[in-house]
């Protein structure tokens, strides 16, 4: 019975846990893939940035209409993607490399939207938009989730092909097809779209940790594309689980929770990672025949 | 017989410095032609206008056929090579004028896409992750690849490069092979032996056409020294050109 009040009754027990746990599964399903990808394509701080750049956006929804879920979250999305634009489009423009707009773009926007949020709101809103409340998930907020997972999946598959080729060689993608520009700027949406799905569950700050970090940890389990996007979703949905039974237990607030689990996972895979990790490294010092 | 490409007064460059000047002339149908010249010389410049990547300052290119129908391989490809992507899925993307973004790979496809592995003699390492490849290795990767696309133009630049002898000797045998279905090969070489010994035709070339024609009469003690000179004269405050203002 001792593992049943540790593993399960938090969540037969309590509505808002097992929303909190198909609110982060959901989210995982359609945003670690995401992540796998963003790494592989070199723009994790691509993913930072524009978390951040959702904040201002959602913070001058929330100024026009309140704490109205769609005012927000369509706030947020014009805001991301349009620092995801500006930052190539000012590395294009001038001498300036592409991360370093980028590490502009994600400071000014983060002042600017914790200047906008305390015009009008409190400082528990405040926290709201940081690190989000995913022990109050509702609805409104679910339904959100799973339409963006859903269109991720379904985006994603359109854009497969595409988008890893451009990936690993874009100048042969470019002398057989233009479909690599439009890829690109497709996924730039998905990346948008899966951090303001996250954004209610784990606040600006947060929201990309479902996105990057599985993303990481499964570079060191498999060197598979897909086994990659297999483990990484696996590893965002046992940290949503891990994390909300610690924050159950000990009392800490549920999305740094879920996020330090990612980091322990993390850790462990640096490690022990069957794919390059440290101390297997040392283990296997023999060299084998051929 | 029909010319593949034809040059008018063609002028390359970037930032409205010329890489290639004034070149005129046409490359036949079949022809299996050499482009020599030392570094700088405006050899890459060319197929990048060749195959459409770069568009001319002035002059133009008449193609014969499609951009979509010629195959090309950059110096030093600009590949991933930690993506995790395996050879086979990478040589099978030599077919995606024929399959798309979409396209599923059926059992002609497949037999294709070992027909080629095994042309290039890569059978075996299917499902390697490019990440543990030579650079001999994904040399015969990117051969196969090209062998897939099957273009009735073929531009190489610098195939053979940081490649050792084994490997030159199986992929020039390749191209022997493309040069015998009649379709078009040009390549950037540096090594004159390989180029006396395998290309009947050369293209000389310092920026401006140097010499053209077969490779005996083009590849001169005389005219290597010119294009040599020629190549050190270029001059970074280059004045406007004086052919191109009348």
């Amino acid at each position: 019975m001792l593992i049943y009040d540790l593993l399960v009754s938090p969540f037969a027990e309590f509505e808002f846990m097992r929303r909190a746990l198909v609110g982060i599964s959901v989210l995982a399903v359609g945003a670690a893939p995401v992540g796998v990808l963003l790494t592989l394509r070199r723009m994790s701080l691509m993913g930072d940035a524009m978390a951040h750049a959702i904040l201002p956006g959602a913070a001058i929804g929330y100024l026009v209409s309140g704490l109205s879920l769609f005012a927000m979250t369509t706030g947020g999305l014009i805001a991301g993607l349009v620092v995801a634009l500006a930052a190539g489009g000012v590395a294009r423009a001038t001498e300036l490399k592409e991360d370093a707009s980028l590490a502009a773009l994600f400071l000014i926007s983060l002042a600017l939207g914790v200047a906008i949020v305390s015009v009008r709101g409190n400082s528990v809103d405040l926290l709201h938009f940081l690190f989000g409340n995913v022990l109050a998930l509702d609805n409104e907020t679910l339904v959100l989730i799973a339409v963006v997972a859903t269109v991720s999946l379904l985006t994603l598959a359109l854009i497969w092909r595409p988008l890893v080729l451009e990936s690993v060689d874009a100048g042969f993608l470019r002398s057989v097809s233009r479909s690599g520009g439009p890829a690109h700027i497709a996924f730039l949406a998905l990346v948008a779209l899966n951090l303001v799905g996250g954004f209610q569950a784990l606040g600006t700050l947060l929201a990309v940790g479902v996105m990057i970090l599985p993303a990481v940890i499964s570079r060191f389990w498999s060197r598979d594309l897909t086994a990659m996007t297999v483990s990484a979703v696996a590893a965002g949905i046992v940290s949503g689980y891990c994390g909300l039974l610690m924050s159950y237990h000990a009392g800490l607030p549920a999305g740094p929770a879920i996020v330090l689990v990612s980091a322990v996972i993390y850790c462990a895979s640096v490690l022990f990672g069957r794919c390059g990790g440290l101390l297997r490294g040392l283990v296997s010092r023999r060299h084998l025949e051929a | 017989m029909a010319a593949h490409l034809r040059f008018h007064d063609l002028t390359l460059g970037y930032d409205r410095h010329p890489a290639v000047h004034h070149l005129t002339g046409e490359v036949e149908e079949g022809a299996m032609l050499a482009v020599v010249g030392p570094n700088g010389a405006g050899k890459s410049t060319l197929f990048k206008g060749i195959v459409g990547l770069l568009a001319p300052l002035s002059g133009a290119i008449d193609r014969g056929l499609g951009v979509r129908n010629i195959a090309y391989l950059p110096q030093l490809a600009e590949i991933d090579r930690s993506f995790p992507i395996n050879v086979y899925d990478l040589v099978a993307m030599g077919l995606w004028r024929r399959i798309g973004a979409f396209g599923a790979i059926r059992k002609m496809e497949r037999e294709r896409i070992e027909g080629a592995i095994a042309t290039v003699a890569l059978t075996g390492f299917e499902r390697r992750p490019i990440a543990g490849l030579s650079g001999g290795q994904m040399q015969r990767l990117l051969f196969a690849r090209l062998l897939l696309q099957d273009s009735r133009l073929i531009v190489l630049d610098e195939p053979f490069n940081a490649i050792d002898d084994r490997t030159a000797a199986d992929l020039v045998a390749l191209i022997h092979r493309w040069h015998g279905e009649r379709r078009t090969v040009m390549a950037a070489l540096h090594d004159m032996n390989l180029v006396r010994l395998h290309f009947p035709q050369t293209l000389l070339l310092a920026r401006e056409p140097v010499a053209w024609g077969e490779t005996g009469h083009v590849l001169t003690a005389e005219n290597l020294m010119k294009a040599r000179r020629m190549c050190e004269a270029f001059e970074e405050a280059a004045a406007e050109c004086a052919v191109a203002a009348e």
